[in-house]
């Protein structure tokens, strides 16, 4: 009767959580910046999944992205600049049933953080890297990033930047134990939100792009891309991301991708004339740190005595 | 035992009986060799079974920087020394006794450095005299004279030719060969050295164990035949051992241990001489107590996982040596500044830079007190025993959690490598770490509820309903929220300071070794405990009044130490980092640097505290110490005279 199962009753949540249990401070990004989407995107995830606000940690580097817990109502740590990735790694590592969202920025991933970028992949442990990708560093003005395009200027290179930018999700789907790459825009909410759900939901490093607006430095660039929809290419398929029919509308142009298929996925990736959208490496089986880290962790106080005892007998004389 | 060994190990005892075992209070042996030849485990095995006789025992590794270093060259010396007695030992000792080497060349780096006297004796592999190569041979024959001429009292021993009586590759053997030897030379338990054996070789399975017995077996009855001299070193008086068990363990190992026995349930590191071993063990054993070993992409990820742990719930762990803890500073100072509890352990090896990694140095003390840009107070200990390695790091658990602090422990190699016994801790559940409280948090309370005169306040943990907060690393206010007022600033700075003193207002002042005044008070802190109060006890027997104390907490300092310092003629700080000699060229009162530890007691007390303190890589040794002393006093005296 009106659609509802007969033991509706037990599903009723002890606490109903609402947008604002996850929301913290007022945000202070720029009006127009990329970031608010995501921002509002990952608390919509968070209560759709209604997660337990005391259960969620939100870790940043430094950056303008990395702004980010100070505006969740979750726990949050905002920690150094390049240095997200270890300090979330260490939260899972004993507390698995955490759920950590990882904010970082092109600067703090793919430059200062690039060691922690290549090995939290591969240590593959349970959390949303959202890599917000706006190809230029913010807080400290306008200097290049490995993500800037050549040419485009910057305080660091006024007369355009000198080298060719990082390709982070070639470099991503290179990196044994990767299991979830996907991209996506600020700019289209449905995609956004689609896939940091599935994102959330995947177990494992789910890595996710974010190409991201940054209406104070790299409004040129982005502009650009946002006025030529030929720029991208969206990947379809059913164990993909779910496409909303905005998603169409606003790029036009579409692949049908299987994301269990990682040379294809790579062939997408390097062709930078068409920036793909959605998800383009999918491994569900991929093992996971955590359940390595954390063995132990349940042992009893006097499991850990009898097990010391046991270490010292060995070595008593 | 098999009859056909006990009947032999009897006739052995029948042959031997007639030559008397001169009585000795204490014996240092050495044994040196190319690396990969195993004197270290000879040593090992040695030392262990001496301990289990009752023996007080130091050993401590000589270890090359090179894995495989060139083979009969004086910088590969690869060996140990074991300082075994009828006291308790706690160092190194002076000269050696007795020295094994496996060829003449490695000898040399020992002598530069001072390991042998006048009369040591050499027991020397014969084999190179006859060797193939001439120049091999010419060396030989100049190094027997030349170690001759120096004093050395050298028996030339054809070791190898009596081992492959037993085995084709007598470099693989011939270690436990020597330990038959030195356990016939020192009068050893056989039965306990068989079983050490056995211990020592228990993965290698039952025929390599049999092998090496059969090695042991020959090498005690070569000696029994070859040498005309054989020495006893009674067991320490039982009232020494009080009817305690004794562990043995290195530095490393009671390292890892304390982690074990803290609670603690997270290593993180990465790897780093001379750090490493605390990890191979834990490695090894970690999983009986629940914990886990991550060994981190580098050393900041490494501390960051550590943080990340630490935040999320019980207090973590990172294990690290100078160039790590230098990579790891602006960690360190994340943790200082929100406050999250941590202990890193410092293994200090030489530095500057990449500097000695296998030797030791007391080099890092200034770095880690005030190695961070701007403040960062935090909780400084120092251990100076292998005991202390293990207590030590169950205390800074609790400290780091108690005070909401990282707690820096500092060792060095010295102990990480010196192997000796000590009381087996008798562990309590209290030392563990409880569970972590996950009941809700009050939402009236700020995430840093300062109480205004300690500092202190209760942590937050992820999963307490109402605790959620966002931990920065910007200058912040109690409720954790980013503030660039200069209120907040300042009251934030002032409540991590605070606790430092609400730390020290726990603390007694520490005690003084020989009497409670005199000319001249030596003050130390790490590794080199036992050496300054073995030099203070010769000197005192001497008649000297000289004193020393040692300093286990340097951040917050010990309280008291003006009113001590008050009853010293003098007061000179002893340690193993550099400080301008007062007599080198160019430097006087404007530009001699001191000391470390000197630095600090003068900034902190105003007393004109001297050094003396050197670099040679080496443990400081009772000699030198007591060298120094009767220098300095000789000093005191003429500068009273004038």
């Amino acid at each position: 009767m009106f659609g509802l199962k007969a033991d509706w009753s037990h599903e009723v949540f002890d606490r109903y959580f609402t947008i604002g249990d996850y929301a913290g401070g007022e945000a202070r990004w720029c009006p127009g910046c990329g970031d608010h989407a995501v921002l509002n995107a990952a608390q919509r995830v968070l209560r759709d999944e209604q997660q337990k606000p005391e259960l969620s940690v939100c870790v940043s580097g430094i950056g303008c992205s990395s702004r980010m817990p100070h505006y969740m109502g979750t726990y949050g740590f905002h920690g150094l600049h390049g240095r997200a990735l270890p300090v979330a790694c260490g939260i899972k590592s004993r507390r698995p049933e955490l759920d950590v969202w990882v904010a970082t920025g092109d600067g703090d991933c793919f430059s200062i953080g690039t060691g922690h970028w290549i090995h939290a992949i591969r240590y593959n442990m349970n959390m949303v890297v959202m890599a917000f990708d706006n190809a230029i560093y913010g807080l400290t003005k306008a200097q290049t990033s490995p993500t800037t395009p050549t040419g485009f200027k910057t305080n660091t290179h006024p007369t355009g930047a000198i080298i060719a930018p990082h390709n982070p999700l070639t470099i991503t789907l290179g990196i044994t134990n990767a299991s979830f790459v996907a991209q996506v825009v600020d700019w289209n909410p449905p995609l956004l939100y689609e896939t940091l759900k599935a994102a959330y939901r995947h177990r494992g490093t789910s890595f996710v792009r974010i190409i991201q607006r940054c209406p104070v430095y790299s409004d040129k660039f982005i502009k650009e891309l946002q006025g030529d929809p030929s720029r991208f290419l969206v990947l379809e398929h059913e164990r993909g991301i779910a496409l909303d029919e905005s998603v169409p509308r606003q790029f036009p142009q579409r692949v049908r991708h299987d994301p269990s298929d990682l040379g294809r996925a790579f062939q997408i990736a390097a062709d930078t004339s068409r920036l793909p959208l959605g998800l383009l490496y999918y491994n569900p089986a991929a093992p996971c740190y955590e359940d390595l880290s954390s063995q132990g962790a349940d042992l009893t106080p006097r499991q850990r005595l009898a097990g010391l005892e046991t270490v010292l007998d060995r070595l008593t004389i | 035992m098999t009859t056909a060994t006990q009947a032999a190990s009897a006739a052995r005892a029948r042959a031997s009986a007639g030559r008397e075992a001169k009585i000795l209070r204490e014996h240092i042996v050495e044994i040196v060799s190319d690396s990969g030849e195993g004197a270290q485990k000879c040593g090992q095995t040695f030392g262990t079974v001496s301990a289990k006789m009752g023996n007080g025992v130091w050993t401590v590794e000589i270890i090359p920087a090179e894995i495989q270093p060139p083979a009969r060259s004086p910088a590969g010396a690869s060996g140990i020394r074991i300082r075994f007695a009828s006291h308790a030992v706690t160092n190194m000792g002076d000269e050696a006794d007795l020295v094994v080497a496996f060829n003449e060349q490695v000898l040399y780096s020992r002598i530069v450095n001072g390991a042998y006297r006048e009369g040591t004796l050499v027991l020397l592999e014969s084999k190179w005299r006859d060797d193939p190569v001439p120049e091999i041979r010419e060396q030989y024959a100049k190094a027997v004279v030349e170690l001759r001429e120096n004093g050395l009292s050298v028996h030339e021993l054809p070791i190898e030719q009596a081992c492959l009586a037993i085995m084709s590759n007598p470099r693989r053997g011939k270690n436990m060969f020597v330990l038959g030897m030195l356990c016939y030379l020192y009068s050893r338990d056989l039965d306990r050295a068989k079983e050490e054996i056995a211990i020592a070789f228990k993965r290698k399975g039952a025929e390599v164990i049999g092998l090496n017995h059969q090695l042991f077996d020959a090498g005690h009855a070569f000696a029994a035949e070859q040498l005309d001299f054989r020495f006893a070193v009674a067991p320490q008086p039982p009232e020494a051992l009080a009817g305690k068990r004794f562990i043995v363990t290195n530095g490393n190992q009671a390292v890892a241990l304390g982690v074990m026995a803290s609670g603690m349930e997270l290593v993180s590191m990465y790897p780093i001489t001379p750090a490493t071993s605390a990890s191979h063990y834990l490695a090894d054993v970690y999983h009986q107590v629940g914990g886990f070993v991550h060994q981190a992409e580098d050393e900041i990820a490494a501390i960051g996982f550590a943080i990340g742990a630490s935040y999320a719930g019980k207090t973590a762990c990172t294990i690290t040596s100078g160039p790590g803890l230098a990579l790891k500073t602006e960690m360190l100072a994340l943790a200082v500044m929100a406050e999250v509890p941590l202990v890193l352990v410092d293994v200090q090896r030489g530095g500057p830079s990449t500097g000695l990694p296998t030797k030791v140095e007391q080099g890092d003390l200034l770095a880690v007190l005030y190695g961070e840009p701007g403040d960062a107070p935090k909780v400084v200990l120092a251990a100076a025993t292998i005991e202390e390695c293990l207590l030590f790091v169950i205390m800074a658990r609790r400290l780091a959690e108690t005070f909401r602090t990282p707690v820096v422990l500092l060792t060095d190699a010295n102990l990480a490598t010196g192997v000796q016994p000590y009381p087996r801790p008798e562990p309590s559940a209290e030392w563990l770490a409880p569970p972590i409280d996950q009941s809700d948090w009050s939402e009236e309370v700020p995430p840093y509820n300062w109480d205004p005169r300690t500092g202190l306040s209760p942590r937050p943990i992820p999963g307490m309903p109402g605790g959620q907060y966002i931990l920065t690393g910007l200058a912040h206010t109690c409720q954790s929220k980013v503030a660039y007022d200069s209120d907040s600033n300042q009251l934030s700075s002032e409540m991590r300071s605070r606790k430092l003193a609400a730390l020290a207002s726990t603390l007694k002042p520490p005690s003084v070794h020989g009497g409670e005044d005199g000319d001249l008070l030596l003050v130390g802190w790490g590794s080199t405990l036992g050496a300054i109060e073995e030099a203070v006890e010769r000197a005192r027997g001497e008649g000297l009044a000289v004193s020393s104390l040692h300093l286990r907490f340097l951040s917050p300092l010990e309280p008291g130490l003006k009113e001590i310092f008050a009853r010293f003629r003098r007061i000179m700080t002893v340690e193993i980092n550099y400080s301008d000699d007062p007599k080198a060229p160019l430097i006087n009162a404007d530009t001699r640097r001191y000391a470390q530890l000197a630095m600090l007691l003068r900034a902190q007390t105003l007393v004109d505290v001297d050094c003396w303190s050197v670099v040679y890589g080496h443990p400081l040794q009772p000699g030198m110490i007591h060298g120094v002393i009767r220098e300095r006093l000789a000093a005191i005296d003429n500068a009273g005279d004038a």
